[in-house]
């Protein structure tokens, strides 16, 4: 038993589930949306700074949630910064597929930084833990619902 | 306590009844495969969400659907009458359940949910105008709040919230204070579903009926720990679901008083619930038919009414003595595990205990129980607002039911401590 939770709970993630990263409110952020799991009660908000370049110069989080979803926040929000919009919705949709579809089902959704990804594939472990999926996706819901300057996104 | 009872009560055998529960012989996580795993035995302590099944309710409701089915109030033939008796026969039992004075005063729903929105819909629309006032408390599901906000929105009422202490007592000095002369209903639980306590329903009552305001008492959890007197509480609508009380799900109860669903439009318009339709006008029936428009659940209330047979074969004293055994064993144990908070600890509380760990959210703390086949539920249990008066984002929450044992709290007891390990 311990096997499966170990897959699902890697160092990695305990790491960033106990002390994530960017976890702050910048004072110069211009797009900001919030991301919540209804079902469990967990509210993240997500912090962008786009320039006129559409670079993500900085990305940030506050907010409370479980150690997937704390994690992967944390993680997305490494992975994030630098990117163009572009990139980083190509890595949002791309992770989605890493988190619920099995690997032949993954789509094409324009080139993405293959490093990232790898740092990624520790949470996919989610997959084995379906009603985890949500806890895994609630802060790229937010991080993408910023980008397209909506003010709310839901992993329901 | 009649004689009977206190019989019963010294000879509760848990694992006779446990017999009766086909699902509590399952392991979960069973797998094929290169890694083959038996799994492990399940450990339900959700019964507060939905309790599992007994056998004779199963069998009552195979039995009506294989082989005396038809459809109920309307047939001359000969299963369509058994069917009726069966189906009203259901409706006395429930009576004689809740000491409901009548029959008549019985209203089967889809589930307590919609037996408020009813009262909300039908009662609120017709007595209560803008500025009127609806008491909750605090401890509400969100049953038992979004219906108002409904009425709210739609009428313009005022809605007042009930504190209630640290232990999660409801203060019955600010429930008397925040009564108005514009208070027109309150609407309360019997018994929260998160912190588990059992509130004052006859003092509740009492104390609004002293200013003429009637009151509606959410039972869903209350039936299944306690024996409910509706006319002792002197509750004016009292509703609970089915399934939470060994029964089938898609069946609700509303009990109402007569006078009170007399004086209340239908909720809903269709079949059965007319005396004569004309595109001039049509008539209604009186209560309850007024309020159980087409085709019933017929086969659930079938459900219902052996899952009724089944818990008072038992006896219901004799079952809550059980739940509070395990009530206490479990919170003596729960209570050594450092950093272990439990939400809700009024006196004589119901069976089932919340609560978080330090540093660890509970959908974590799922997520590794139940890899140990202990099934517990995690979130905020639809009481958003209570989670905020605890200041928790959402906790965990063990729930005991008739055929739980001490060592399924043991269970629960070192899943816990595997959770603390596991992330410490």
């Amino acid at each position: 038993m311990m096997d499966e939770l170990r897959e699902l709970y890697q160092e990695v993630i305990l790491d960033h589930g106990k002390n994530p990263r960017n976890l702050r409110h910048p004072d110069d952020a211009n797009r900001e949306a919030r991301g919540e799991n209804p079902m469990c009660g967990d509210k993240f908000t997500v912090y962008l700074k786009v320039n006129d370049q559409k670079v993500v110069e900085d990305v940030a989080f506050e907010g409370r949630g479980c150690a997937i979803s704390t994690a992967s926040a944390s993680m997305m929000t490494e992975v994030v910064k630098g990117k163009t919009a572009e990139e980083a919705t190509a890595l949002f949709h791309t992770f989605h597929d890493l988190c619920t579809k099995d690997d032949h089902e993954h789509c094409d959704h324009g080139p993405v930084d293959e490093e990232a990804m790898e740092k990624l594939m520790v949470l996919s472990g989610v997959r084995q833990f379906p009603v985890r999926v949500k806890c895994a996706t609630l802060a790229w819901h937010a991080m993408n619902a910023a980008l397209t300057g909506e003010a709310k996104a839901s992993s329901e | 306590m009649s004689v009977t009872d206190i019989a019963c009560a010294t000879c509760f055998d848990v694992d006779r009844i446990r017999a009766d529960f086909p699902q509590l012989s399952r392991n979960v996580h069973v797998r094929g495969g290169k890694k083959p795993s038996p799994g492990k035995p399940l450990v339900y302590l959700d019964s507060a969400a939905s309790a599992l099944k007994p056998r004779p309710v199963v069998d009552a409701m195979a039995r009506f659907m294989s082989e005396e089915y038809a459809n109920i109030h309307r047939g001359v033939h000969y299963f369509s009458q058994t069917a009726t008796d069966a189906f009203e026969g259901v409706r006395d039992k429930v009576a004689r359940f809740l000491n409901a004075p009548s029959r008549e005063c019985i209203v089967f729903t889809r589930n307590a949910t919609e037996s408020i929105n009813l009262v909300a819909a039908s009662y609120g629309r017709t007595f209560l105008e803008k500025g009127d006032e609806v008491v909750l408390s605090i401890m509400e599901h969100h049953a038992n709040i979004v219906p108002w906000q409904l009425l709210q929105m739609e009428k313009g009422i005022v809605i007042k919230v009930v504190p209630v202490d640290g232990d999660g007592v409801l203060d019955l000095d600010a429930y008397a204070r925040l009564l108005t002369d514009r208070t027109k209903l309150v609407a309360i639980t019997h018994c929260s579903n998160v912190l588990g306590t059992l509130n004052p329903a006859k003092e509740i009552a009492r104390i609004a009926h002293a200013r003429g305001i009637p009151v509606l008492f959410d039972g869903s959890q209350a039936v299944v720990h306690s024996t409910v007197d509706v006319q002792d509480i002197d509750a004016d609508f009292y509703v609970f679901t089915a399934h939470k009380l060994y029964g089938p799900t898609g069946l609700g109860v509303l009990y109402g008083k007569f006078d009170l669903l007399k004086k209340m439009p239908p909720y809903q318009g269709g079949g059965d619930m007319i005396q004569r339709v004309s595109f001039e006008g049509t008539t209604f029936k009186e209560p309850p038919m007024r309020f159980e428009p087409g085709t019933p659940p017929i086969s659930e209330v079938i459900g219902l009414g052996a899952a009724i047979d089944y818990v008072e074969g038992i006896g219901r004293d004799a079952i809550a003595a059980h739940e509070h055994d395990l009530l206490n064993y479990a919170t003596q144990q729960l209570s050594q595990i450092e950093g272990l908070r439990i939400v809700g600890t009024a006196p004589g509380k119901a069976a089932l205990i919340s609560f978080t760990l330090d540093g660890i959210h509970p959908h974590d703390i799922g997520t590794v129980v139940d890899q140990m086949g202990v099934a517990v539920r995690v979130g905020q249990h639809c009481a958003e607002p209570l989670m905020d008066r605890f200041g928790v984002g959402s906790t965990a929450r063990a729930s005991f039911a008739m055929y739980n044992t001490r060592a399924e709290a043991d269970a629960l007891v070192s899943s816990v401590q595997a959770v603390k390990e596991f992330f410490g």
